[in-house]
């Protein structure tokens, strides 16, 4: 039934189709024969590579005929993305993250032309391909196709293999656009056979360099925390395998791994093994040998000839260029790293947190599978057995998952909130469930730069708030501390301030990065590095 | 418009030294610390951001609280959070002592 009406749909097209091929101007004719009302349309909208020649063909068909679609995406990060909402060709979505288009999608869900069916991690979105919302059709970006089809996704390869493998295998239709047709792919990352129609696109893909962060942009306070991290969580818990969130905090730990990690003798002894997209901030510390593997999600502009150099570090092809994968990289960072770090704007008593704010809804990517304990784990380390203080014969471990936040925004609005903003967003948005990105039940640390809140050590839910409050700073959550009750905690090893673990608050300045510029992360790659034009001040 | 607050709070230990730690800019903030005689902290803050009375008052409550010491502070501020603030006033604390 599904490959006859397969069959029948490019029937529809078979006119304006040679070898597989549609000319580029024929894209939206296309889309507009092969999609019906009502399909399941998984549009690659990556969290950094964008099919947005298909996007734009598709935000152009003719909505009496093509409408009510169900878009399913991981990242709805594109003008054209809310404009199909806006013209009646999408109705539903399921997506992960919509960072850069979260008002404009809160104002449509709003106005009634587009019902969210949930905020997804990236793994769940990706598990939900292969059970309830197996797509018809998807369209999906490749660097190169050749004469059978075989597409080269480049170092960011991200989720083409996942969507590809969900919508091929069950008779749905994969369009891919090309920036280039080739004799012979420079690697083959999708086969041919998975590969219905090649279109070429009218320009490259477009790419975001999502992860690059300039240290010329990192503070005090973020060296501080920095600080904290390595000694009162690495050092302590021997963390060997972690994920790094995106932000300048985590790039500050990156960055004073090998000079102040080093003076504590941590090389080799932490941080050896990543699960993390390429980072320039980890190039000091990849190069001081401290980093043994680096497995991506996706790739990062800039980086490709220092990744193929160092392809004793990252997963290469045979071309020497990155392969990444976003499917199998969340699971790793679920399955096998000791620790999740990362960053959010807003934090409940409860160390519940989220990043919804009023009018945005922004959705999480990747962080609430990071920043969340696996329970089906059953490989032990020391940083895993740490968490638990069982003494019993059957006891399992538990993940690290840090949450990394200063006391205030740099508005001046409290991070600590009594009440989440994501508890009245979803509300409002008639979500069953507030969208809430860590729950507070799986964080294990919390860091400001009033300290460290060691969560997993309270023995009751009164002294975990209590443990919060003591590192909340003057937030309404902080002010509530209690002196007395704060030195009892940090006597009991609940809550550490920076003089606790020796942690001098003089040395927390610029003079600890390993690189305070993004010219010398050039120097420190032998000039492999090649970072965006708007990254260079040289 | 800059805004001028003033605060004082008791003390009982003293400091060796002056300090300077911070600079004016923005999102940071500059203090310039010296030793006191009259057993009292005296605060003047000179911020170019209005109306966080209160915030200010809760920062340097808590910080004259776990180090009661006699000195006469200048905060020149451009916008620093508490964060920073709160750093650089640990900052010339360790400098001075």
């Amino acid at each position: 039934m599904r490959r006859r009406r397969k069959d029948e749909r490019l029937a529809r097209v078979a006119h304006v189709v040679r070898d597989g091929r549609i000319e580029t101007k024929d894209a939206t004719t296309v889309l507009q024969a092969l999609l019906e009302p009502g399909d399941r349309v998984c549009l690659e909208g990556n969290n950094q590579k964008q099919a947005d020649f298909l996007s734009r063909s598709l935000a152009a068909v003719d909505p009496a005929f093509v409408h009510d679609l169900h878009l399913l995406i991981s990242v709805i990060g594109r003008p054209e993305h809310i404009a199909l909402f806006e013209r009646g060709i999408a109705s539903h979505v399921d997506f992960s993250y919509s960072g850069p288009q979260s008002l404009r999608l809160a104002q449509q869900v709003a106005d009634g032309r587009v019902r969210v069916g949930a905020i997804h991690t990236y793994l769940e979105l990706f598990a939900r391909y292969f059970v309830d919302l197996t797509p018809d059709v998807a369209l999906v970006a490749a660097d190169e196709a050749d004469a059978d089809g075989n597409l080269y996704t480049g170092p960011n390869t991200e989720e083409t293999p996942t969507i590809c493998e969900a919508t091929a295998f069950r008779d749905g239709i994969v369009i891919a656009q090309v920036n280039r047709l080739v004799e012979r792919c420079t690697r083959v990352d999708i086969p041919g056979d998975w590969v219905d129609l090649v279109v070429v696109a009218d320009k490259p893909y477009y790419i975001e360099p999502l992860f690059t962060r300039d240290p010329e942009l990192i503070d005090d306070v973020q060296i501080l925390m920095a600080m904290l991290v390595v000694r009162g969580i690495y050092e302590r818990h021997r963390v060997r395998s972690l994920n790094h969130g995106i932000g300048f905090d985590t790039a500050a730990i990156e960055l004073i791994l090998p000079t102040y990690g080093e003076r504590l003798g941590l090389r080799g002894e932490v941080c050896t093994h990543w699960v993390l997209n390429p980072h320039p901030t980890l190039i000091p510390a990849i190069e001081s040998g401290w980093v043994r593997s680096v497995h991506c999600y996706g790739g990062e502009l800039g980086m490709e000839r220092y990744v193929a150099a160092r392809s004793d570090v990252f997963f290469t092809g045979r071309d020497g260029s990155l392969r990444s994968n976003r499917a199998f990289c969340q699971a790793a960072g679920l399955y096998a790293t000791d620790l999740f770090i990362g960053s959010t704007l807003q934090m409940d008593r409860d160390a519940n947190s989220s990043t919804a704010t009023l009018g945005r809804i922004a959705g999480f990517g990747g962080a609430p599978n990071l920043g969340s304990d696996p329970r089906g784990r059953r490989h032990s380390t020391q940083a895993w057995l740490e968490m638990t203080s069982s003494d019993e014969e059957v006891r399992r471990g538990r993940k690290i998952v840090v949450q990394l936040v200063e006391t205030f925004q740099e508005s001046g609005i409290p991070t600590f909130v009594e009440r989440l903003d994501a508890v009245e967003l979803g509300r409002g948005a008639g979500f069953p469930i507030a969208p809430v990105m860590i729950y507070g039940d799986d964080v294990t640390h919390v860091v400001t730069e009033e300290g460290i809140a060691y969560l997993y050590r309270a023995r009751d839910l009164d002294e975990r708030r209590a443990a919060l409050a003591a590192i909340a700073g003057v937030t309404p959550i902080g002010l509530r501390a209690s002196e007395p009750q704060t030195q009892d905690l940090r006597a009991a090893g609940v809550v550490a301030f920076p003089e606790d673990l020796g942690v001098r608050r003089n040395e927390a300045n610029r003079t600890l990065l390993a690189a305070r510029s993004v010219r010398e992360l050039v120097q420190w790659s032998g000039g492999l590095y090649d970072p965006p034009k708007r990254f260079r001040s040289w | 418009m800059i805004e001028t607050l003033t605060y004082e709070y008791p003390a009982s230990q003293g400091v060796q030294q002056r300090a300077h730690v911070g600079v004016v800019a923005s999102g940071n903030c500059e203090i310039l610390l010296e030793p006191a005689a009259d057993g009292s902290a005296s605060i003047v803050v000179r911020t170019s951001v209005t109306g966080f009375g209160t915030t200010w008052q809760a920062v340097l409550k808590r910080f004259f609280a776990r180090n009661p010491v006699a000195v006469r502070i200048e905060i020149n501020d451009f916008g620093a959070t508490p964060a920073v603030v709160a750093l650089r006033l640990e900052q010339a604390l360790e400098s001075a002592l």
